[in-house]
């Protein structure tokens, strides 16, 4: 007996499906559903509230939150994506040889082969007061005083979070620039086409793909972020996870999940207007 | 140990432990204890230690309980897996230890209470986790020492009649229950508590006197501007709130009602000061780990912050000079208990009282306090305990030897001091206790302000 197509496609699909229901779908429904809940000092209280929203959106401190959250995203997003599109275009267009291209593009991933907590607290004795950065500066006579914005300041949790997540965006854009045809490349050149025409006419609009889900990695990490802005800031900044992250310590589930919905719809709102640009699947069935 | 142990070949002979180093005569001391385990009370070795011994029980039972694991879920400074192999060694059946840290640990007492059989937590947690029903209380009548606890939980006072501070959760407010099981607190001593409390301590500022060359002797120092881009206070917010009201008291700019239990006003207040010193750059860090504690002291990046007993020991372990500060104002003192949860019964809860009677029968008392931490019965710590420790860490006596931590390693040099002096000079000065606050709701909202400014 021969199976249709059709079950086929779906058994193939079963069991990511399943996965994602039971460890996505489920919780998810449940904090939904936590998040219209009421609750006292010791306990839930099952009944259909809007409190938890209106405190949310009533608040000052939720949009203070989101502005220093999204201030966070963007910045890293903007690092993130010129410095792994360099990278990727060096090694994708400047780099002749197969060997070394993999080679590599390899080594852009060794730092990844630590845990990303070991690579953040790493930037400690580098940064500090007494660190390597300061020492270095102060005896070469270049400063007198430690400069203390280097650590426990945005500045450092901009440079921690786009040293993590530099990666992802290497890894997009390397991808989608090696299936660009050089052949389109040449022709452009005989054409006429300056290095920065064939970057910004063919180079760019080709790797929009990359582009994409890059930025939905980092866009996401950063603003789903609560242990790297805590360390890197000194606890001096606060994000919106951070602020849940209070909440559960105290129980106070209800308002912690009320956040939570309204994260993911900032996120997915987000992820959304970047598919809305860059159409990735139609990019993805060439 | 065991290797020790074997080596001397000493059958715990009493009058030779005096002269042996103290790990030594901890080792021999074991070797007297197990050699009562192999005696004829084997099923109730765990309530020895000086108190008498009741027999009796079936030897089956003594069978079966060596089936038995328990598994303790703690903070790292009391649920030490050392006492866990001790225990173990010594009682006959298992307990495991997990640690947590106390967000983690309150919300899996909370919400997974089948996940682990002994809750090891602070006295501030109870108030919160009693009415959901998931710890199992205490029956004191099955706790053989309870009324040798020092009265600080058993009465709320001192030996000498002295009332012990109120402000946020005193032990003894949230000590008895009006009966098993209950979800309600007893008001004055009852048979049914809800901890038998084990580990507890007097918090106060640590200062890098190498630095700072002047003494400090008020909370106001951490607002110091002084001190600018220099200090640090602690990021857990129940806690923090109270270090850093415990400062702005000082300092005079509000008289509060209760620190530990502030008014949505006291609140407002508060957290608009915090801001405003955050502003001018008081602040270099707000940590959240005994690591980051110590590494920003030992760094440098701050000279005076919030700070526990052990990191500052640990500081000091680095050669770098570090004071734990005793100031006029008195210290924020905190205290952790033990409980069986709710699900234990039978076999298992027998267990449990064996093991807490063994807990508070002295070893643990005297490894906790190598580490600077008290027993909540400290005259049977002190058996596990050299003379010289007992007068340094409980005596505010000068060390005639060198002081050591429980692993053997040099913590103290002879002739040093413990900062803040004696047991009751510390902890006869406590201003408050660790606690949550009604308006927790209100206060976690401005706190997040607070770290958002």
């Amino acid at each position: 007996m021969k199976l249709s197509q059709r079950v086929v496609s779906y058994l193939q699909v079963a069991p990511l499906a399943l996965v994602m229901l039971v460890f996505l779908g489920i919780p998810a429904v449940m904090i939904l559903t936590v998040s219209f809940f009421d609750y006292d000092e010791f306990d839930l209280i099952p009944r259909f509230i809007f409190g938890n929203y209106v405190e949310l959106i009533e608040s000052g401190l939720t949009y203070s939150l989101y502005w220093s959250t999204i201030k966070f995203a963007v910045m890293v997003w903007v690092l993130t994506l010129v410095i792994g599109f360099t990278a990727s275009y060096f090694l994708v267009f400047h780099v002749r040889a197969l060997f070394w291209k993999i080679a590599l593009f390899l080594v852009c991933t060794v730092p990844f082969w630590t845990s990303n907590i070991i690579r953040m607290i790493s930037w400690i004795p580098v940064l500090g007061r007494e660190g390597l950065v300061n020492k270095s500066l102060m005896f070469l006579g270049i400063i007198d005083q430690p400069l203390e914005f280097l650590l426990f300041s945005n500045f450092a949790v901009v440079l921690a979070y786009v040293h993590l997540y530099t990666l992802f965006m290497v890894v997009t854009l390397f991808n989608s620039m090696a299936r660009i045809d050089p052949a389109v490349i040449e022709a452009a050149v005989d054409a006429g086409a300056s290095r920065w025409q064939v970057i910004t006419q063919i180079v760019i609009p080709l790797s929009k793909t990359g582009i994409a889900l890059g930025s939905i990695f980092v866009i996401a990490l950063v603003m789903g972020d609560f242990f790297v802005v805590r360390i890197m800031s000194g606890g001096q900044s606060a994000s919106v996870v951070l602020a849940m992250y209070n909440e559960i310590a105290l129980l106070q589930y209800p308002p912690a999940a009320a956040s939570a919905v309204v994260l993911v719809i900032i996120v997915s709102l987000m992820v959304w207007g970047i598919l809305r640009i860059v159409d990735v699947r139609k990019e993805l069935s060439n | 140990m065991d290797v020790k142990r074997k080596k001397t070949g000493s059958k715990g002979n009493p009058t030779n432990t005096a002269k042996v180093t103290p790990e030594t005569s901890w080792a021999e001391r074991k070797v007297s204890r197990r050699d009562v385990l192999k005696g004829a009370v084997v099923a109730t070795a765990g309530l020895v230690a000086g108190s008498g011994v009741i027999g009796g029980f079936p030897t089956v039972w003594a069978q079966k309980i060596k089936d038995i694991k328990l598994l303790q879920v703690g903070g790292s400074y009391s649920s030490i897996i050392d006492i866990a192999r001790q225990a173990s060694k010594e009682l006959g059946f298992t307990i495991k230890m997990q640690n947590a840290s106390s967000d983690a640990l309150v919300n899996r007492v909370a919400t997974q209470p089948k996940s682990l059989d002994i809750a090891d937590i602070e006295f501030w947690m109870v108030p919160k986790l009693i009415p959901r029903g998931v710890l199992g209380g205490i029956d004191t009548k099955r706790f053989k020492l309870w009324d040798k606890i020092v009265p600080i939980f058993t009465k709320g006072e001192y030996p000498d009649g002295r009332k012990v501070s109120r402000q946020g959760t005193l032990p003894y407010e949230v000590q008895y229950l009006d009966g098993p099981g209950s979800k309600k607190f007893h008001d004055g001593r009852s048979r049914w508590a809800t901890l038998v409390p084990t580990i507890y301590n007097a918090d106060t500022l640590g200062i890098r006197p190498d630095i700072i060359k002047r003494p400090i002797e008020h909370w106001h120092e951490l607002l110091n501007p002084e001190f600018k881009g220099k200090t640090a206070i602690l990021d857990v917010p129940a806690i923090g709130i109270m270090d850093a009201a415990m400062a702005i008291e000082s300092r005079g700019d509000i008289k509060y009602g209760d620190k530990g239990n502030m008014t949505r006003e006291e609140l407002d207040k508060t957290i608009k000061i915090l801001i405003d010193a955050k502003k001018s750059g008081q602040f270099r860090a707000f940590w959240t780990t005994f690591d980051e504690s110590v590494n920003l002291m030992a760094a440098g990046e701050v000279v005076i912050q919030s700070m526990w007993s052990p990191a500052v020991t640990a500081v000091r372990a680095r050669g770098i000079p570090c004071y734990y500060a005793p100031l006029k104002e008195g210290y924020r003192a905190w205290a952790s208990g033990s409980c069986p949860m709710k699900h234990l019964s039978g076999l298992k809860l027998d267990a449990f009282y064996e093991y807490i009677n063994w807990h508070q029968s002295g070893w643990q008392g005297g490894f906790i306090a190598k580490q600077g931490y008290y027993s909540s019965i400290p005259e049977t710590a002190k058996k596990f305990l050299t003379d010289d420790e007992w007068g340094f860490w409980y005596g505010g006596k000068a060390a005639k030897g060198d002081i050591k931590d429980p692993y053997g390693k040099l913590q103290e040099k002879a002739g040093s001091i413990r900062d803040g002096g004696s047991f009751w000079e510390r902890m006869g000065n406590v201003a408050c206790w660790n606690t949550v606050m009604d308006e927790s709701r209100y206060m976690v909202r401005k706190w997040n302000e607070f770290i958002a400014a």
